[in-house]
């Protein structure tokens, strides 16, 4: 069976849609990750819960991301949608990363700063949101950028838990039509359409913030 | 904890099958991004070409996409049908290969160029000059991140249910399917998942004592087995990935 270009034209359209799934559940995990990620780089200095919570991090980073979507998806009462918890674990998934990131941003920050916040008599809050955090998270910016075409990268998992994005389009037209080729290698050059440019973006950031 | 000791069993020949495709897979993977990677920091413009084909394009597509890919869409463009088990390994070993690739270039590029200097005034040829001077420190340098990749690896074999192999996530289903006991099932797996990340990543950290041993350098945090399971630390430029 050669590539038909009638069958390619007319299963586009689905595609697109499922691309827009695809973007939305990645933004919504993606700011899940970042936030979630501070808040778990800030609390995992506080003795006691710092350490545990490292650890269920840990646990989180070293098991697979579909099990974890499987398993929730199983567990989660009927209300719930499928895309709610396909966002939701991502972003946790991703956290486990991204707290990681933070965490060398703030170790990166010269003591100096820290000295110097403590000569002024800042208080903590002033040392964190004004010299600490701006410094380290402009550090961490391409880093926090590769997390984000990773996480854009591992989104067709979701289809697993049968979200619409761009993978269960591909594969629901391929069981529909009994053709795969046409939907799959599009899948392909959708992904490559958007994590090439990315890469040569975040590339660029790399150079910008290389220097801090 | 019965639940599990009664299927230990089958999780365990789960486990075998995710170990198995974790492990081709890197071997296919570490191939691959010896290759390219070194072919990446060449003087010439086509096999850089090659390189920085090979690396965009199958770090840009998803292994689960690239691994569907291969199991439906070739079948249907070739007479050849690839078995699933086969079709995973290569379309993991790829994916892995080219971020594996990156970090080949970069870590061949990062040694000093004094070293470089120094056998080109000796008159090494190339290959002897990579062979022995330039690989052996880069070496010491990828490891780490070849330690990250080795997880997200295996981590990324779970895709591998999904086109019916039965390996860990797989057992994991069906039992929670036959038995109801989602908890237990599932979280039998994570655990089991889990103690082999802890093993790969042990490997690779003595992997790496071996590596800067050679070259001459202490042991970051002292020896003894404790310091091994001791985090090395972590730099800011965002993990293997």
């Amino acid at each position: 069976m050669a590539w038909d270009w009638e069958f390619t034209g007319r299963i586009i359209p689905d595609l697109l849609s499922g691309l827009v799934v695809t973007v939305q559940a990645t933004v919504l995990g993606y700011a899940l990750a970042l936030v979630l990620g501070l808040a778990v780089a800030l609390v995992r200095r506080v003795p006691v819960v710092g350490p545990l919570l490292h650890a269920v991090m840990e646990f989180i980073r070293c098991t697979p991301l579909l099990v974890q979507l499987v398993f929730v998806f199983t567990l989660a009462p009927g209300g719930i949608s499928a895309f709610t918890i396909g966002f939701l674990v991502l972003g946790v998934h991703y956290a486990a990363y991204t707290a990681e990131v933070y965490r060398s941003g703030i170790e990166g920050v010269p003591p100096g700063q820290w000295e110097a916040s403590r000569a002024l008599s800042l208080p903590a809050h002033r040392t964190w949101g004004a010299v600490v955090l701006p410094q380290a998270v402009r550090r961490v910016i391409p880093a926090l950028g590769n997390y984000l075409i990773a996480m854009f990268k591992d989104t067709p998992l979701l289809f697993a838990i049968t979200v619409g994005e761009l993978m269960y389009q591909a594969s629901r037209i391929g069981g529909v039509y009994f053709r795969y080729l046409e939907a799959m290698t599009l899948v392909g050059l959708f992904f490559l359409l958007v994590s090439v440019p990315s890469a040569v973006l975040i590339r660029r950031l790399e150079r910008r913030y290389a220097a801090v | 904890m019965e639940f599990f000791i009664d299927r230990f069993p089958l999780y365990l020949s789960g486990a075998g099958v995710t170990l198995t495709i974790t492990l081709i897979g890197a071997a296919l993977a570490f191939v691959l991004a010896m290759a390219v990677g070194v072919l990446g920091t060449m003087r010439n413009p086509v096999a850089r070409g090659v390189a920085t084909f090979y690396t965009e394009t199958f770090r840009g597509i998803a292994a689960l996409v690239l691994m569907y890919w291969m199991a439906f869409a070739i079948p249907q463009l070739t007479p050849y049908e690839f078995d699933p088990m086969f079709a995973a390994i290569l379309a993991l070993g790829l994916n892995i290969g080219a971020y594996g690739a990156e970090v080949v270039r970069g870590a061949v590029n990062a040694v000093p160029r004094a070293q470089i200097e120094a056998t080109i005034a000796l008159n090494m040829s190339w290959a002897r000059r990579t062979w022995s001077v330039v690989l052996p420190q880069a070496w010491a340098q990828m490891l780490p991140t070849f330690g990250n990749l080795v997880i997200e690896l295996m981590k990324a074999t779970a895709i591998v249910s999904l086109i019916g192999v039965t390996d860990l996530t797989r057992v994991a289903q069906e039992q929670r399917s036959a038995t109801g006991e989602t908890i237990l099932a599932f979280s039998s797996a994570l655990v089991m998942y889990f103690v082999i990340a802890q093993a790969l990543i042990l490997g690779v950290r003595l992997l790496e004592r071996r590596a800067n041993r050679r070259l001459g350098r202490a042991p970051e945090g002292g020896s003894g087995l404790l310091a091994l399971l001791r985090p090395p630390p972590v730099t800011a430029t965002g993990g293997g990935r």
